[in-house]
């Protein structure tokens, strides 16, 4: 456990401690927790995340997940803990300054520009690293071409990893449901996040879709060499592509480690087909 | 790659474009040319420049309306703050700038500067707020522009500009000019609006809008007014972009009422009122919100509609109301949008 970044007088609890010691971690989170509607709808979450890892969050329905990305990307403020991006506090940012400083995500119930293409969904997300100005556009000065051009480029290219290039013109409103889960992953990487948080990508997308995303997801992963975590029910998935896996259960972590010990796990196992009644 | 493709048109949404202006140039030398035989009624003649302001207005309305989604009732108010300052600045420049044309295109421009600076102003709080209570507010606004320049004096003499408020105190000496007389408004203004202003203004707006649109900035926009929560999410400035849309529509309104008040001898606030705030939001709803195209059509068909109903006297707003409601559901009826799309050309494929 050398693992000990100058910020956080906490060791580190990386899922994988010995792969990712070496380098400074992407994310920490210390005793992270809010209160919602009255109840600890995450209570005392405590994550490392290593630069190139990808992690699973798994749990049942209502244990919190998605709570946790809510207050990773600041849509909700925690109530208790503290979020370390590349080693800087978020506390006091907003959602638009932690994607600034590196968190994108993806939604679980799809939240696509619909009216927009499906290019200008990426651009939108490219807005950052064009910088030209109103004017240039009313003009059509040569940096507004250059740069629009210079996007265009780049959108494309990304939105070929997921085979979508075709589409680039199609209202995003109007794809079919596993493309739109796509083009949110592609919208996310626009912004060149250091930290990817994918919210259940798989639901609603049959087998070989689901096969079809696992590929994607490790060659965005190999391409980008960037942190990733994965919220997922389908199990199959999880396991294949994830180093680490953290298990949620009301709220509270219930285990951590890698695919095989997880598998294994008496409590999770518990969590999952419910307590086995005394007899 | 052709040019339309390196700068990101759809083809659809590039014909569309083309199609609006290909339109409004068409409109213009037809009235050019009806005008000059004398085919044209002096009435209609008359209705050119305020046809075109409303065009104006209809298409700035719809940058905020369509573009932003955000429903603003007070498009009125900078129509008002650029039809007095723009007249004002007019009167100003009068003994200065001898030549009429170049005397209005300032004065556009301070209206613009004025309506823009107030539309900042008002979008710092109004802003802030989300759907029915942002409508609501804009609507107080609005009001609160009428009252405050129908309590506004400004005059000038040897000495310099003067204002007041509430009571004429500029006590302006001999040889000044008081210029905003309160509830009185503004009178004896040269008018040198002309109906070539008129359509340049609108060549200016429609260029400021779709380039604006078709740029980062439209995209963060329109993103906003998709999915806010998404717009975040990718790092989108939410307060700088609303900002952006509703200025430039505020400075495009302004540049607007100069060019109508300077149509007139007289102008007064109460021209300005919650009513026309409305009729501009009907172009926009009309002309389908985010259509730039419908919106001018729009606007068009309704300033003329109540002068060719003048002839029905007591009936005419009866009718009026009733040709609009009509037209309402018309365009709302998906049988006729569907006849609509199958017989133009232009508009987007359902299957594609
Ligand atoms: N805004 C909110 N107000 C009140 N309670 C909330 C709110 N958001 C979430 N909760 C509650 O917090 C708990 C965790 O919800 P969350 O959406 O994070 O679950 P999840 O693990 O993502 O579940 P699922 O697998 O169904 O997506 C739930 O009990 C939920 O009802
Ligand atoms: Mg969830």
């Amino acid at each position: 456990m050398k693992a000990k970044t100058k910020y956080v007088p906490v060791p580190s609890k990386a899922i994988l401690p010995d792969r990712d010691a070496a380098r400074d971690p992407v994310l920490e989170c210390v005793n992270l927790g809010i209160t919602l509607g009255g109840i600890k709808a995450v209570d005392n979450f405590n994550l490392t995340i290593g630069r190139t890892e990808i992690a699973g969050l798994i749990g049942p329905n209502g244990a919190g997940k998605t709570t946790v990305f809510n207050l990773l990307t600041k849509v909700y403020q925690p109530t208790t803990g503290t979020i370390l991006l590349n080693g800087r506090d978020t506390h006091g940012m907003n959602t638009m300054q932690v994607n600034r400083a590196g968190i994108a995500r993806t939604f679980q119930n799809i939240r696509l520009f619909r009216n927009l293409s499906v290019v200008d969904n990426v651009k939108a997300a490219m807005n950052n690293e064009m910088h030209y100005n109103m004017f240039s556009a009313i003009l059509r000065l040569p940096n507004y071409r250059r740069e629009e051009v210079a996007a265009h480029r780049r959108a494309l290219k990304l939105l070929s990893i997921f085979d979508m290039q075709n589409m680039a013109d199609v209202p995003a409103g109007s794809l079919p449901y596993g493309a739109q889960r796509r083009l949110e992953i592609v919208r996310a990487l626009a912004t060149n996040p250091s930290l990817l948080l994918l919210d259940e990508p798989a639901a609603g997308m049959n087998p070989s879709e689901t096969a079809d995303l696992m590929d994607n997801i490790r060659k965005v992963h190999e391409m980008f060499q960037i942190a990733i975590i994965l919220i997922e029910h389908d199990m199959s998935l999880v396991m294949n592509i994830c180093e680490g896996i953290c298990v949620l259960n009301f709220g509270q972590i219930i285990a951590k480690g890698t695919p095989d010990e997880i598998q294994n796990n008496p409590a999770v196992i518990e969590a999952y087909l419910g307590r086995r009644k005394e007899v | 790659m052709t040019m339309r493709r390196l700068i990101n048109l759809k083809r659809v949404e590039a014909r569309r474009i083309y199609l609006t202006y290909a339109v409004v140039i068409a409109a213009y030398v037809i009235c050019q040319v009806m005008s000059s035989t004398k085919f044209l009624s002096s009435s209609m003649r008359g209705m050119l420049v305020p046809i075109c302001a409303y065009m104006v207005m209809s298409v700035s309305l719809n940058l905020v309306v369509g573009i932003s989604g955000e429903l603003s009732l007070g498009h009125a108010g900078f129509m008002s703050v650029g039809a007095f300052s723009g007249v004002a600045s007019a009167i100003l420049m009068q003994g200065v700038i001898t030549n009429a044309p170049v005397r209005l295109a300032l004065a556009m421009i301070v209206a613009a500067v004025f309506a823009a600076f107030a539309g900042f102003v008002i979008g710092i709080p109004v802003l802030r707020l989300k759907g029915d209570y942002l409508a609501i507010v804009t609507l107080a606004f609005g009001e609160i522009i009428k009252s405050l320049l129908n309590n506004f004096y400004f005059g000038m003499d040897s000495q310099g500009l003067h204002f007041s408020m509430l009571t004429d105190t500029t006590r302006l000496l001999k040889g000044g000019r008081l210029i905003i007389r309160g509830p009185m408004g503004i009178s004896g203004i040269q008018k040198i609006a002309t109906f070539p202003a008129g359509f340049i203004l609108l060549m200016i707006a429609l260029m400021v809008v779709f380039n604006l649109v078709n740029s980062r900035s439209g995209r963060a926009f329109m993103a906003i007014r998709d999915d806010r929560i998404a717009a975040e999410s990718i790092g989108l400035d939410i307060t700088k972009y609303k900002m952006m849309a509703f200025v430039t529509s505020a400075a495009l309104a302004g540049a607007a009422g100069a060019l109508f008040a300077m149509n007139y001898s007289t102008i007064v606030a109460n021209k300005f009122d919650f009513n026309t705030s409305i009729l501009i939001l009907v172009f926009v709803v009309l002309g389908g919100q985010g259509n730039m195209l419908g919106g001018i059509i729009a606007a068009a068909v309704l300033t003329i509609l109540p002068e060719k109903l003048r002839q029905f006297s007591d009936y005419r707003m009866l009718l009026y109301a009733i040709i609009l409601i009509v037209m309402m559901l018309a365009t709302n009826n998906d049988e006729i949008k569907n006849f609509l799309n199958r017989i133009n050309p232009f508009r987007r494929k359902e299957a594609e």
